[in-house]
C-alpha cells in the first residue's frame, strides 16, 4: 500500500477528470466552474507530488516509475498548464470557445504526458503517448466553426499519426530483438550489432522527434501553431515540448544507452538542422505564431544538442535549457494574448509598430523576451545556450558548437526585427489597455526571471543537479 | 580593502537607471530624471576617481579583487583592477556625464528611455573593464549591445535601421566564436578565471585557433580592416552622444581585450601572428585615411579616421615593446577624449543647421569663434600634433615599431602625414573661408553647457600632451609585467 502513494497523482488526476465530466454534463454553462476546479486539481497535484518529491520507485513490475527527475518534469508541466490557462481566460470567453470540454481535455492530455514521463516499457509509453496526441487534436480544432482551426487539427492528426505508426513499428521490432518491452531489460539485450535493431531505434526517434517537432519532421508545427486558437497554441508551444523531451532523455538514457554511437549522428543532425531551419525560415514570417513555431523548432534544436552529447551533464543542460524555454514562451504568450485592437485580437507583427510610445510596459517586456530568445546576454536565454554548449564541447563537438552559435547569430536577425518593428517603427494604432491580473503577473514574474537569473543561475541548476539522472 | 567599490560603480549607473524607469514616468517630468541621471553619472565618476587615487600604482598584481560563488561554484564573479583597466573605467565615468550633458539638448524624443539606455550602457562598459573572469567578460561585453542597438535604432538618424543592424549583428557574428573559444579555455585549464589562466599557461597547440577565435571578437569591436564597415555607418546614423560613447568607448573594448586577454593569454599565439596584426593594422592605416580624405560627410570622415588611429592601437601593442604597448593605451585614451569632442563638435553645427556635410557649411569662424577656437584643438590632436594628446600616443607607437621593424614603422608615419591632410582639410572647407551660405547667418556661438564641456575636453588634451606620466605612471608597472610575461613564455616555448 507504501507504493500507492508513487501511483496517487495518475489517479487523483483520472478521478478529477470523471468528476468534472460529469459536473460539466450536468451544469449548463459551467464552464467557469470546471475550470476553477481544474486549477484547484492542478495545484493539489503540485502538491502531491512535491510530497514525495526526492523518492523514486518502480512500480507495475517494472513498468512505472516514479523519481526525482519524473517529478520534476511533472511539475514543470503543471505549473506551465495553469499559467498557460490563466493567461488564456479572457481569450477563449472572447472567442466563444469556453466549451467546458476543454480544460478537460487539457487535463487528460496532461495525464497522458504523465503517463509517458513516467513509463518503464514500451506499451505503457505508447498508451500515454497516444493519450496525449488524442487530446492534442481534438485541442487544435476546438474552434469548430474555424476552417483553419480545423485544418489545423486535421493536419496534426494526419501527420501524427503516421508518426505514431512508424514509432510502433519501431516498438514491435525492439521487442522482437529484445524479447522483452522493458526498458532496461532492452537495454541489457541491445547492444547494436545487428542492423535490425538500429533500424528499430531510427523509428522510434522519428516518432519522438516528430512529437518535440523537430527537423525534418516540424512540417505540420507552423500550420498547427497559426490554425489553432492561441489559447491552444500556448499550450502547444510549451507543455508538450516538456514532455516531449523528457520522454526524449528516458530514451536515450535507458533503452538506447547501448546504441549511443548509432544515435548520436542522427541526433546531430537533426539538431543542426532544427538549429539553421528554425533560424532561416523564421525570417519571412509576418504572422507571430508562424514566427514563433519557427522559433521553437530552433530552440528544440538547442536542447537536443544537449541530448545529443550522450552524457549527464548534456542531459542537465537540456532539462535547464527546456525550463528557460518555457518560462520565455510564458511570457511571449502573455504578451500575444494583450495584443488587442480595438476589441480584436490581431497575429500581425505590422500590428506591433511603433507601439513602444502608447504601451512603453507591454514593449519593453517585449524588449526582454526576444532579446533573451536571442540569447543575449545577461538575460536568461544566454545561459540556457551557455549551459548546453558547455556540455556539447566538453565532448568535443565542435562543429556542433560553431554552427549551433553562429545560427544564433541568424535567429537574432528575426528577433531584432520584431524589437526595430516595435521601437524604430511610427506608431499606427496603439493596443487596448487591457487590465488582466493574470497576464500582468505571469508576464512580471517571467520577465523579473529572465532578467534577474544572472545574479545567482546555481538556484535552478541546483535543484537540476540532484535530480536522479543515471 | 573590504569595500565592495568594483561592484559599487559597476552597479550604481544600473540602480540609476532604474530610479528613472520606476519614479519619473510622466512626460513633463523629463527634468527629474536628467537630475538623476546627472547625479548618478557625476557619483560614479568621483567614485572613478577616488579609485585612481586610492590605486597602488607600484605593483602590477590585480587590486581591490572581488569574489563570489555563481555559476554552481565552477565560475566565480570576479572583479579586480590593474593598472591598465584603471584607466578605462576613469575614461567611461568620465565620458558619461558629458554624453548626458549633450543630449539634453539634443534629443527631443523620449529623453527618459535614452537616459536610461546610457546609464545601463556605462555598467555594461565598466564591468568589461572590471571583470577578470572570462564569462563575467563576455556578458558585459555582449550585454552592451542591447542599449547600443536601441541608441541607434530609436534615436538615429535616416538610415538607422540598416545601421543598428549592422552594427549588431557584425558584432555578434565575432563574439560567437569567441564564447566557443571561453568554454574551450574553461574544458582545457579547469577555468575561466583570468588571473589563474595567467600562471596555468594554456598549451602551445590549442592557442592559435583560441587567439583566432578571440581576434575575430576584437578585430570585428576594434574595428579592424576588412571588418570595419559597420563603423562608418553605425556613426553616421547615431545620435551624438551615441557617436561619442561608441568612439571613445565602445572601440576601447577591443584594445583592452587584445592586451588582457589575447596577449595575456595566448602569447606564443601572439608571437606567431604578428605579421598579420601587422599587415591588417598597416592597412587600417593607409587606406582607411585615403578613403577619410574623400568622405563628404563629417561624421563619416571622422569615424574612418577612428579606424585609422584605432590601426595604431593594434600596432602597438603588437610590437610588444614597452614604448609600443604604453603608446597604444594613451592612443586609446586619447582617442576616447578626442574623438568624443570631434563628435561633440559635429553634433554642435548639426543641432544648429542639420546636416552634416562638408559642403553645406564653410566661413564658420565668422560667426562661431569661441566654436572654431576649440574645434582647431581637438583637430591638431587628431592629426597628432606635438603638445596634444595625440601626439604623444602616435609617437610612441611608432618608437616601438621602429625598434622592430622598419618598414611597418615608415608605413605608418605615412599614416600620420594623411591625417594632417584630411584634418586640416576638414578644417579648411568647415571653418575658414567666405561665408557664402545664407543659412548659417544667423547661428549662435556656443551655449553654457556646450561650452564648458568643449573646453573640459580640450584641457585635457592638452594637459596629457604636455604631461603625459599622469598616464602613463599608472600603467607603467603593468605594461612591464605583461612583456616580461610574454617573454618568458616564448623563451620557455623556444626552450621546448
Amino acid at each position: 500500500m507504501e507504493s500507492f502513494n508513487f501511483f496517487l497523482p495518475e489517479i487523483f488526476l483520472s478521478m478529477s477528470i470523471f468528476m468534472t465530466l460529469l459536473i460539466g454534463v450536468f451544469i449548463k454553462n459551467s464552464y467557469g466552474i470546471v475550470t476553477k476546479i481544474i486549477y484547484a486539481v492542478i495545484i493539489f497535484l503540485i502538491l502531491i507530488i512535491g510530497d514525495n518529491f526526492n523518492d523514486s520507485l518502480t512500480l507495475f513490475s517494472n513498468a512505472y516509475t516514479s523519481n526525482s527527475l519524473t517529478n520534476f518534469f511533472k511539475i514543470l508541466i503543471l505549473v506551465s498548464s495553469i499559467f498557460t490557462l490563466t493567461i488564456s481566460q479572457n481569450y477563449i470567453k472572447e472567442n466563444n470557445i469556453n466549451y467546458f470540454e476543454y480544460s478537460i481535455i487539457l487535463l487528460l492530455s496532461i495525464l497522458g504526458m504523465f503517463v509517458m514521463i513516467s513509463s518503464n516499457d514500451l506499451i505503457l509509453f505508447y498508451l500515454g503517448l497516444e493519450l496525449q496526441s488524442l487530446s492534442l487534436y481534438i485541442l487544435a480544432s476546438l474552434d469548430r466553426d474555424n476552417l483553419r482551426s480545423n485544418e489545423a487539427g486535421l493536419k496534426y492528426f494526419v501527420l501524427s499519426a503516421l508518426a505514431s505508426g512508424l514509432l510502433l513499428y519501431g516498438c514491435s521490432l525492439l521487442y522482437g530483438f529484445a524479447g522483452s518491452t522493458n526498458f532496461e531489460t532492452i537495454n541489457q539485450n541491445i547492444d547494436g550489432t545487428n542492423i535490425g535493431q538500429v533500424v528499430a531505434m531510427v523509428f522510434i526517434l522519428v516518432g519522438l522527434a516528430f512529437k518535440v517537432s523537430a527537423v525534418p519532421f516540424h512540417m505540420w508545427t507552423p500550420d498547427v501553431y497559426e490554425g489553432s486558437p492561441s489559447s491552444v497554441t500556448s499550450f502547444f508551444a510549451v507543455v508538450p515540448k516538456i514532455a516531449g523531451i523528457a520522454i526524449f532523455i528516458r530514451f536515450m538514457q535507458i533503452p538506447f544507452q547501448g546504441l549511443v554511437d548509432h544515435w548520436q549522428p542522427i541526433l546531430i543532425f537533426i539538431s543542426l538542422a532544427s538549429m539553421i531551419l528554425g533560424a532561416v525560415a523564421a525570417i519571412g514570417q509576418e504572422n507571430i505564431k508562424r514566427l514563433i513555431a519557427y522559433s521553437s523548432i530552433g530552440h528544440i534544436g538547442y536542447a537536443l544538442a544537449g541530448v545529443s552529447t550522450g552524457v549527464i551533464e548534456g542531459y542537465k543542460s537540456t532539462i535547464l535549457y527546456i525550463a528557460i524555454y518555457v518560462i520565455m514562451n510564458l511570457a511571449m504568450f502573455a504578451c500575444i494574448f494583450l495584443m488587442k485592437k480595438e476589441g480584436k485580437y490581431c497575429e500581425k507583427i505590422s500590428d506591433l509598430s511603433g507601439i513602444s510610445k502608447k504601451n512603453p510596459i507591454l514593449s519593453i517586456c517585449l524588449l526582454i523576451i526576444l532579446f533573451s530568445l536571442a540569447g543575449i546576454p545577461p538575460l536568461a536565454g544566454f545561459f540556457a545556450k551557455f549551459y548546453v554548449f558547455m556540455a556539447v564541447i566538453k565532448e568535443n563537438m565542435y562543429a556542433l558548437a560553431i554552427v549551433g552559435l553562429l545560427s544564433t547569430v541568424v535567429s537574432a536577425f528575426y528577433y531584432l526585427r520584431i524589437i526595430k518593428v516595435i521601437y524604430f517603427d511610427e506608431l499606427q494604432l496603439p493596443f487596448d489597455n487591457i487590465k488582466n491580473l493574470s497576464i500582468s503577473f505571469t508576464l512580471f514574474i517571467s520577465c523579473l526571471i529572465l532578467v534577474s537569473f544572472f545574479i545567482y543561475p546555481s538556484l535552478l541548476t541546483n535543484i537540476i543537479d540532484v535530480l536522479s539522472i543515471n | 580593502m573590504n569595500f565592495p567599490i568594483l561592484s559599487l560603480i559597476t552597479f550604481l549607473p544600473i540602480i540609476g537607471a532604474f530610479f528613472i524607469f520606476i519614479f519619473s514616468s510622466d512626460k513633463t517630468e523629463s527634468k527629474n530624471s536628467i537630475y538623476v541621471s546627472l547625479f548618478t553619472s557625476f557619483v560614479n565618476l568621483f567614485l572613478a576617481i577616488f579609485l585612481w587615487y586610492s590605486f597602488d600604482k607600484s605593483t602590477s598584481e590585480f587590486q581591490f579583487i572581488e569574489q563570489a560563488s555563481w555559476i554552481n561554484g565552477f565560475i566565480k564573479f570576479k572583479f579586480g583592477i590593474d593598472g591598465i583597466s584603471i584607466l578605462f573605467i576613469v575614461l567611461t565615468a568620465f565620458i558619461t556625464p558629458i554624453c548626458i550633458i549633450s543630449c539634453i539638448n539634443s534629443i527631443k524624443q523620449r529623453l527618459k528611455e535614452f537616459l536610461i539606455a546610457i546609464l545601463v550602457l556605462e555598467s555594461f562598459m565598466i564591468g568589461v573593464f572590471c571583470s577578470l573572469d572570462l564569462v563575467v567578460f563576455y556578458l558585459f561585453f555582449e550585454a552592451g549591445l542591447i542599449p547600443m542597438f536601441l541608441i541607434i535604432g530609436i534615436w538615429g538618424g535616416p538610415r538607422r535601421v540598416y545601421a543598428a543592424f549592422k552594427f549588431f549583428l557584425y558584432t555578434l557574428l565575432g563574439s560567437v566564436l569567441m564564447l566557443v573559444a571561453i568554454i574551450s579555455i574553461y574544458w582545457i585549464t579547469g577555468t575561466t578565471d583570468v588571473n589563474e589562466i595567467y600562471q596555468i599557461k594554456i598549451p602551445e597547440e590549442f592557442q592559435y585557433l583560441l587567439w583566432l577565435a578571440f581576434f575575430s571578437s576584437f578585430a570585428v569591436k576594434m574595428p579592424m580592416w576588412p571588418v570595419h564597415t559597420w563603423l562608418p555607418d553605425a556613426h553616421v546614423e547615431a545620435p551624438t552622444a551615441g557617436s561619442v560613447i561608441l568612439a571613445a568607448i565602445l572601440l576601447k573594448m577591443a584594445g583592452y581585450g587584445f592586451l588582457r586577454f589575447s596577449v595575456g593569454m595566448f602569447p606564443v599565439a601572439s608571437d606567431y601572428f604578428i605579421p598579420f596584426v601587422y599587415t591588417l593594422s598597416i592597412i587600417a592605416i593607409i587606406y582607411t585615411s585615403l578613403v577619410a580624405l574623400m568622405q563628404e560627410d563629417m561624421k563619416k570622415l571622422i569615424a574612418y579616421s577612428s579606424v585609422a588611429h584605432m590601426g595604431f592601437v593594434t600596432l602597438g601593442i603588437f610590437t610588444f615593446t614597452t614604448q609600443g604597448i604604453e603608446g597604444s593605451i594613451f592612443q586609446m585614451i586619447s582617442h576616447g577624449v578626442i574623438s568624443a569632442a570631434l563628435f561633440l563638435c559635429v553634433g554642435v553645427l548639426y543641432d544648429r543647421v542639420h546636416s552634416r556635410l562638408i559642403n553645406s557649411y564653410g566661413g564658420v569662424v565668422n560667426i562661431l569663434p569661441k566654436y572654431s577656437m576649440l574645434f582647431a584643438v581637438f583637430m591638431l590632436g587628431a592629426l597628432g600634433l606635438p603638445g596634444t594628446s595625440g601626439f604623444v600616443g602616435e609617437i610612441l607607437v611608432l618608437l616601438g615599431a621602429f625598434q622592430k621593424n622598419y618598414l611597418v614603422a615608415i608605413l605608418a608615419s605615412i599614416g600620420i602625414i594623411l591625417g594632417a591632410g584630411y584634418m586640416l582639410w576638414l578644417y579648411k572647407r568647415v571653418i575658414f573661408g567666405k561665408l557664402e551660405k545664407k543659412e548659417l547667418l544667423d547661428l549662435k556661438d556656443l551655449n553654457y553647457s556646450e561650452f564648458s564641456i568643449l573646453f573640459i575636453l580640450a584641457v585635457l588634451t592638452i594637459i596629457f600632451g604636455f604631461y603625459p606620466n599622469l598616464i602613463l605612471d599608472t600603467i607603467h608597472v603593468s605594461v612591464d609585467q605583461l612583456i616580461n610575461n610574454y617573454q618568458t613564455n616564448l623563451i620557455l616555448s623556444t626552450l621546448k
